[in-house]
């Protein structure tokens, strides 16, 4: 709930266009969720994105993406275990659909 | 310095369906937001019975009839899978049905703010004089009972019902007319977690034979806080516990870090111990209505069980060392400094490769870790997966970084080092601690010789730091060696001989 009211505030100051999301969450279904939320609104109806349909673009930090814009170093360093441990394919799938259909920028 | 051992292991859980509809957040919540909806409709049709949650394989587990290593055998989700164990009492402990409780919580409230009707006190009465750790004097502390028009007049005046069987049967009064700290609302958590935690305790002293006037010192780390308005948090659980035991030769104190509480407080304890200050210390920890049906809207929504229908209660003794019970390495623990950055790799870094690493140990020699041992069966239906295997993957990808295995042994490694879950998400409960029992067999009579316990905290939940938080500690198979710090060895005596020629010596230069 907390976080939906930062990215409502943070893209209320920005504007949509200027505020991308990044998601870790270890879960394909967490993280489509997560990314729903932030870019069709909140699916439960239960925080400040309930039919809020704010059109972010949405990525996973093990998405390729996101990889190839960080320094490689550092990813390894922060993410490099993680990328051994998630199934990266079912949340590369997750992202890209949820990004297919709710992302407007 | 001597060692400390870890000596027994008690666990207890308690069945309490009525609490999961009236106290857990998530159904209070849903009711205040929305009080006709589907989901509260559903509730009771999703409530299971006592002897279900008796024979549900992770709860037999956890109070010690079985082995972790045997859900491996039982196709998951283990709900639909019953065994065939129909006994609330286990090697470690017992399963406690949910009026039973109401009377343990009567007979924990020592201020009279629990009140229960007559016939259901009597019922209470008979079946608690059959059960093996409650004494007479304890029977007798739960009274005649209160008019059930006396306890609906208490609650219309904004006291906290208690149910059993979708009656009410009880309430839990304020203990003070305008502090919050101290409302009923408060004291009916707080009677919770003690009266679990005295159930905890009881089991520890009665399955271990253990003489609880030995016990010195009590370390309570649940995640509940007891204070009025001048100290909100004040505590101390830990010594009214005690004296609910009657460790009349105890003191104690509570240790708070949300779920790496237990782990903090074993290394305390072991440090204790080990330092000499305490012969015998407990840790120990009752259960938290709050996180009662923590995930039952999804568990509805798959139409399971609510699975999150148990309280959660451990104690544990940490006493000299006696030759045998395994030794608690105080002084290999990993800790998640403020430094150390929250990221899982960060994480998994600080509690598990930085003490393995300090004593040059790999990931492959620690034979059992011990996680957040949170059932999988209640996570995975609400999209958090299977959290111990995860841990698991994660340690074992820093074992492939650190060149300690190959990619491909990862699987293996999983398997061989790590356990599947089987403890109730109640927080703290989960965080390391549920394997205690089992590592004093596997270190002892086993063929173990080193596991790792690691527990993890949310901290940020407190609105005070965005710090993450965790800590890890090895235990060890006992070499059977007894220190004698009396003793003087060759070594040192051959240094402090060597140090009082070289004074003689310079004294009759000088001379």
């Amino acid at each position: 709930m907390e976080n939906q009211k930062r990215i409502l505030e943070l893209t209320e100051k920005h504007g949509a266009e200027n505020v991308l999301v990044i998601f870790g969450a270890a879960e394909a279904e967490t993280a489509g969720l997560s990314a729903e939320t932030v870019s069709n609104g909140d699916p439960t109806f239960a925080g400040p994105l309930a039919g809020v349909a704010l059109g972010l673009p949405v990525y996973h930090a093990i998405e390729p993406e996101f990889k190839e814009s960080v320094d490689n170093d550092i990813y390894d360093e922060q993410v490099g275990m993680m990328e051994m441990v998630l199934d990266l394919d079912e949340i590369i799938s997750e992202m890209s659909s949820i990004r297919d259909q709710f992302s407007k920028f | 310095m001597s060692k400390a051992v870890l000596k027994s292991a008690g666990y207890v859980l308690v069945h309490v369906p009525e609490f999961v509809k009236h106290t857990g957040t998530t159904q209070t919540v849903e009711r205040a937001k929305n009080p006709d909806s589907d989901y509260l409709e559903a509730l009771d049709s999703h409530l299971r019975p006592f002897e279900e949650v008796v024979k549900y394989a992770p709860n037999q587990v956890y109070i010690g009839n079985m082995v972790p290593e045997d859900l491996r055998s039982i196709e998951m989700p283990w709900c639909n899978n019953l065994t065939d164990i129909n006994d609330r009492f286990g090697k470690f402990g017992e399963i406690m049905p949910e009026d039973e409780f109401i009377g343990l919580i009567k007979i924990s409230d020592v201020f009279d703010l629990v009140k229960i009707e007559k016939s259901f006190a009597s019922s209470v009465k008979e079946k608690l004089s059959n059960h093996p750790m409650i004494s007479e004097e304890e029977i007798c502390a739960i009274g005649d009972g209160d008019e059930i028009s006396e306890i609906e007049s208490l609650i219309s005046e904004g006291n906290e019902p208690l149910y059993f069987d979708k009656k009410i049967v009880g309430c839990v009064k304020k203990a003070h007319d305008i502090d919050v700290n101290l409302n009923s609302h408060v004291m009916l958590e707080n009677l919770v977690a003690k009266a679990s935690g005295v159930l905890a305790f009881k089991n520890l002293v009665k399955k271990n034979n253990i003489d609880i006037a030995s016990i010195d010192y009590v370390i309570e780390c649940s995640e509940e806080a007891c204070g009025d308005m001048n100290q909100r948090g004040g505590g101390n659980f830990a010594k009214s516990l005690a004296e609910s035991v009657n460790a009349v030769n105890a003191t104690g104190s509570d240790i708070r870090a949300f779920c790496a509480a237990p782990i903090h407080s074993l290394i305390n304890a072991a440090s204790l111990v080990a330092s000499g200050t305490y012969k015998n210390v407990v840790v120990v920890a009752g259960g938290a209505t709050a996180k009662l049906g923590m995930n039952g809207k999804d568990h509805v929504k798959k139409d399971l069980p609510i699975l999150e229908d148990t309280l959660g209660g451990f104690a544990v003794l940490i006493s000299e060392n006696d030759g045998f019970s395994p030794i608690i390495r105080n002084d290999l623990v990993g800790c998640h400094t403020v430094g150390a950055g929250s990221s899982p790799q960060a994480v998994i870094t600080s509690l598990i490769i930085a003490p393995l690493e300090k004593n040059n140990l790999k990931v492959t020699d620690v034979d059992k870790y011990s996680v957040e041992m949170q059932n999988p069966d209640i996570t995975k239906p609400a999209g958090a997966g299977d959290v111990p295997e995860s841990n698991y993957k994660m340690i074992g990808a820093m074992g492939v970084k650190r060149g300690d295995i190959d990619r491909k042994e990862l699987p293996a490694f999983v398997k061989k080092h790590g356990l599947p879950g089987w403890a109730p998400t109640q927080g703290h409960i989960p965080s390391g601690v549920p394997y205690l029992g089992f590592a004093i067999d596997d270190l002892t009579k086993g063929s173990y010789n080193r596991t790792m316990i690691v527990g993890k905290g949310s901290l940020f939940l407190g609105r005070m730091t965005n710090q993450f938080d965790g800590a890890s500690i090895i235990i060890e198979r006992n070499p059977g060696e007894i220190e004698d710090n009396n003793a003087v060895n060759d070594a040192s005596a051959k240094k402090l001989i060597a140090k009082l020629m070289k004074n003689l010596a310079e004294e009759l230069l000088a001379e």
